[in-house]
């Protein structure tokens, strides 16, 4: 949607602000540290963000592991959340600005290979297509808060991780939720069974694979209302090709 | 499992525990009953599922799902544009608020901030839609319990808080005013003194409530030692907001990791209570509302002049990267972990709403309690289905 | 009125059916009255907002509205329920309310049924609702229904004892069960030699005027009693699944129930239609006078009714019940003992 108020179209501009200096982050560097010394090598890799965040990766065979340090060690009794994500580029999905709508294209025969299908991990890395993370915090009413990102591979393979409901017992929604979406399991939860969906449903709707049925019929909604402005001659070059495409998904 | 520390919870267990024997030696045959998805005390389509020994819970299972949208889904398909009018409707009480951490996500991903004068007017629009939202509640926690005058009350005053949203917004329910990097417009002429106004009249209404429901002794009856959560097991299913404030926990995120809004300039206190009852949670929530005028009072006394917007392009593409930013909404902590590969939609949006963990903790709450009790129980807690559903 | 009537020499079924229209009528409209008066004015103007303003002036013909709304609609059941026994509650309900006012007295001779144990028909009558309520609540086929009717049962069980023991204060001192010798007792009563007022029992039978008044609250299961009907735990109880005019029959059957037992209280702790006999008003009068005097002493204490349910909130079954044996039961016995006591004394 357009915005008004924007009134540059430099895409790369960096506000200009002095750049904060990065300080050294005393309480989370001692939190890696502290993880470090309870996992050993399955502490895989950790990004610290100062100041701000946390995020560390674990291997997979530590994730429970890494749950019950964080809680019982290092005091992180509050659980935020728990979910997946599907590291695999969708095969569906289509970008605002790119020339033909790939899965319309790709039956038509126009273009061999939809799009680029290599898996791309995001901070902390990884190896597999599927990773879990989760949120964890420490809260104690006087500033001293601070919350750590989890994450861990899953294997191909199998799909199977431990459960955390032992150690937090807010987990066990999330991960019927991670389960019905993602079709991930998990090894000691008490009872893996549809929170969202309808029994009996087939498929894991936030798998990058799973089609969203109302983009297959039409592209962008939204975007093929927008005409480009007459006067607005800048707003063209990316509005209007999209316009175009969508018009002729319209037709084929 | 899960530690029982509270010494009243467990006298309350083994009193149920003595109860159950006797049952056992009565014979008697159990009922389930169904509440929802259509009933009046589940505010929208949450259905729990209830096994009865006479009127008392032997195990309560709520079933969720029937409003499910998929906006995780649908958010990795539009641009961050598009996904803010999605992210409003997830809790649609407190839309404005659904829409900031989302923003500030982007915005951290995109190191862009924001002018300190989008800053303000969006920290006093937040906290207005909490206050239309726990205004609701206020009145509403009565009507659960039986007593049908303050929901009028509370329907009356919120309508002055969602007119002031409305002027500057144009939006009564669904704002959309948030933008990457600033806000849409700024506030409309004259808008502050009423604001003013409207607070005088919130904090009377506070003072209305105050008399007319907790002055009353059958409300005490009703909700004292009703649903005690003890502050660690709330924090293990993950309580957040006024529900684990209410446990005795002291946390609040506008105080403690305040990200992009402007209260860390404040004065106002953070309201805990020690019991962990529905009572508690009923007397966190007013107390809230009655910090938040303040808040919204020194905002609008000092509000900065410049521009409401910084500089952002005008086709936003997020740099890639994985950003988590959680606000202190109406409801708890409402957060989104944003992943970003650089596209111009988010390649994948974690919503962590408030009501999913408040509500996950009701099978642990509603074991042994009464039918009535579960509908103080789950007014106290205080969900809304779509933030539950997403 | 009625005494006029006698005097014209009508025969027995003549003078039944005037009467029997007579205090139908009479019944419905105090019954409307109350219902446009609280249910819909009273309370609005408690809830800051105006209330019905469009049908008639200020919405006075808004029941008539609601009542063509209401017989229009489709008379529906669930398709388990026992169709007989549904559509025989409301009916059962509404007979015990109608069957409450033939003892009240109205006026020196407008009494349909001057019987000597008056007291004790009225609060046996009244209980006959609670089977009413049973059978729409096991016929209806649903459990919240069910749920609503049991403790619809145990409610009005637990509440009828404090109205009996606390109406037996009144009887002590009256020393008659009679309803027309209670309200010429109270006129003709002196409170330590003062006339002025007669001895209206509400001044020295307050405890039991409160306890009664209490009592009425639960048998009308009204809040903060109303968790028959609950409507956000039970949605409406025993009334979920009636609908059209038969939900119309339970309308009206509460709240002429209301404007009853607020005649009962009236005629017991308000002195009922007499006026202080050292006023000095001579019967005739008195025909004219006392319809309309105990009228407005009801109406006003179904405000009381009404101000009540629209300001607590409900209380929880065993609350309540603990309320009624722990609390009522014991200060009524206190009462009855405590009333005697003086009552020899004196």
């Amino acid at each position: 949607m357009a915005d008004d108020a924007a009134t540059t179209d430099a895409a790369t501009e960096t506000p200009e602000e002095e750049v904060e200096a990065v300080q050294p982050d005393e309480l989370r560097e001692g939190i890696v540290a502290r993880f470090g010394d309870l996992l050993g090598d399955a502490l895989v890799d950790s990004l610290i963000d100062p100041g701000v965040d946390l995020t560390i990766r674990v291997r997979t065979d530590a994730w429970r592991a890494a749950a019950d340090v964080a809680r019982n060690h290092l005091g992180a009794r509050y659980f935020c959340f728990l979910s997946a994500i599907d590291w695999l580029p969708s095969p569906y999905g289509r970008s605002m600005d790119s020339e033909v709508d790939t899965v319309l294209a790709a039956q038509a025969g126009d273009v061999a290979e939809p799009r680029s299908s290599e898996i791309v991990q995001g901070t902390t890395g990884g190896d597999t297509r599927f990773q879990v993370f989760a949120r964890v915090a420490h809260l104690n009413g006087d500033g001293g808060f601070w919350g750590i990102t989890i994450k861990a591979d899953v294997p191909d393979d199998s799909l199977t991780v431990e459960s955390w409901v032992p150690i937090y017992a807010g987990a066990d929604w999330h991960e019927r939720e991670a389960w019905e979406m993602f079709g991930l399991t998990f090894t000691g939860h008490p009872g893996l069974r549809n929170i969202y969906l309808p029994s009996g449903f087939e498929g894991h709707p936030l798998r990058k694979d799973y089609p969203l049925l109302s983009r297959m019929v039409k592209p962008w909604p939204g975007i093929v209302d927008v005409e480009p402005m007459p006067t607005d001659d800048e707003d063209g070059d990316g509005g209007g090709a999209a316009a175009e495409g969508s018009a002729e998904g319209g037709d084929s | 499992m899960t530690a029982v520390t509270d010494r009243r919870q467990l006298q309350q267990i083994a009193a149920r525990a003595a109860d159950a024997r006797v049952n056992v030696e009565l014979e008697t045959e159990g009922m389930t009953l169904n509440i929802g998805p259509q009933h009046p005390a589940t505010h929208g389509t949450l259905r729990i599922v209830a096994r009865l020994d006479g009127e008392q819970v032997i195990a309560a299972e709520p079933v969720a799902g029937y409003m499910h949208r998929g906006y995780e889904k649908l958010s990795e398909v539009r641009t961050y544009a598009q996904a803010t009018a999605l992210m409003n409707r997830i809790d649609w009480l407190g839309s404005f608020a659904n829409e900031v951490p989302f923003i500030l996500a982007a915005e951290r991903l995109m190191d862009v901030e924001a002018p300190p004068r989008a800053t303000h007017i969006r920290t006093i629009l937040f906290e207005m839609s909490r206050i239309a939202h726990l205004i609701l509640f206020l009145g509403d926690m009565g009507v659960q319990l039986g007593a049908v005058t303050p929901v009028f009350f509370a329907f009356r005053d919120r309508e002055f808080v969602l007119n002031q949203i409305e002027a500057a917004t144009g939006g009564r329910f669904h704002p959309y005013f948030d933008r990457i990097g600033g806000l849409k417009d700024d506030l409309p002429k004259g808008w502050i003194a009423d604001t003013k106004a409207v607070m005088e009249k919130v904090r009377t209404f506070c003072d209305e409530i105050e008399d007319v429901l907790m002055g009353a002794e059958i409300f005490e009856t009703r909700t004292r030692g009703i649903g005690v959560i003890p502050p660690d097991v709330a924090q293990q299913y993950g309580l957040s907001g006024a529900n684990l404030r209410a446990s005795g926990v002291d946390w609040d995120l506008r105080r403690d990791n305040c990200v992009g809004l402007a209260y860390p300039e404040l004065d106002w206190k953070v309201w805990t209570h020690p019991d962990g009852d529905s009572f508690a949670r009923f007397w966190v929530r007013l107390q809230e509302v009655r910090e938040s005028t303040k808040i919204i009072d020194q905002l609008c006394d000092g509000l900065p002049s410049g521009p409401i917007m910084a500089k952002v392009p005008r086709i936003i593409k997020v740099p890639a990267g994985e950003a988590w930013v959680s606000t202190e909404n109406p409801l708890g902590e409402m957060g989104y972990y944003v992943v970003s590969q650089g596209d111009l939609t988010p390649f994948r949006v974690k919503i962590r709403s408030a009501s999913f963990n408040n509500v996950s903790i009701t099978p642990w709450l509603l074991r042994g309690v009464y039918v009535p009790d579960i509908i103080t129980i789950l007014a106290s807690l205080y969900f809304i289905l779509g933030d539950i559903d997403r | 009125m009625t005494g006029v009537l006698s005097a014209i020499e009508l025969a027995y079924w003549q003078q039944t059916t005037i009467r029997l229209l007579a205090g139908l009528v009479a019944v419905l409209l105090l019954t409307g009255g109350v219902v446009y008066l609280y249910l819909f004015k009273f309370v609005s103007f408690m809830q800051s907002r105006l209330g019905p303003m469009e049908a008639g002036p200020y919405g006075s013909l808004q029941l008539l509205a609601e009542v063509g709304k209401w017989i229009q609609k489709e008379d529906i059941s669930t398709k388990d329920a026992d169709k007989f026994i549904f559509g025989l509650a409301p009916a059962v309900v509404l007979v015990s309310t109608f069957l409450m006012f033939v003892v009240i007295p109205a006026g020196p001779n407008a009494v349909m049924a001057d019987l000597g144990t008056g007291i004790y028909y009225v609060l046996a009558i009244s209980s006959l609702s609670v089977i009413g309520i049973l059978m729409a609540g096991w016929a209806s086929a649903n459990k919240y229904a069910l749920m609503g009717a049991l403790r619809a049962g145990g409610q009005l069980i637990a509440y009828e004892l404090p109205l009996v023991l606390g109406v037996l204060g009144v009887v002590i001192q009256a020393g008659s069960l009679n309803l027309q010798d209670i309200v010429y007792a109270q006129s003709n009563g002196e409170i330590f030699g003062i006339s002025a007022i007669g001895n209206p029992y509400i001044l020295t039978q307050f405890v039991a005027f409160a306890i009664f008044m209490i009592a009425v609250q639960a048998e009308l299961t009204q809040t903060p009693f109303d968790m028959p009907i609950a409507e956000s735990e039970l949605v409406a109880g025993y009334q979920v699944e009636y609908s059209g005019i038969r939900f119309l029959v339970y309308f009206i059957a509460e709240f002429a129930t209301a404007v009853g037992f607020a005649a009962i209280a009236s005629t017991l702790f308000l002195g009922g239609w007499a006026l202080p006999a050292s006023w000095g008003f001579s019967d005739t009068a008195m025909h004219v006078i006392g319809p309309i005097n105990v009228s407005i002493k009801a109406v006003f204490l179904v405000g009381v009714v009404f101000w009540v349910r629209f300001t607590f909130p409900r209380f929880r079954e065993d609350q309540l019940q603990r309320l009624a044996w722990k609390g009522l039961i014991p200060l009524a016995l206190a009462n009855i003992v405590v009333t005697a006591i003086l009552k020899v004394v004196f």
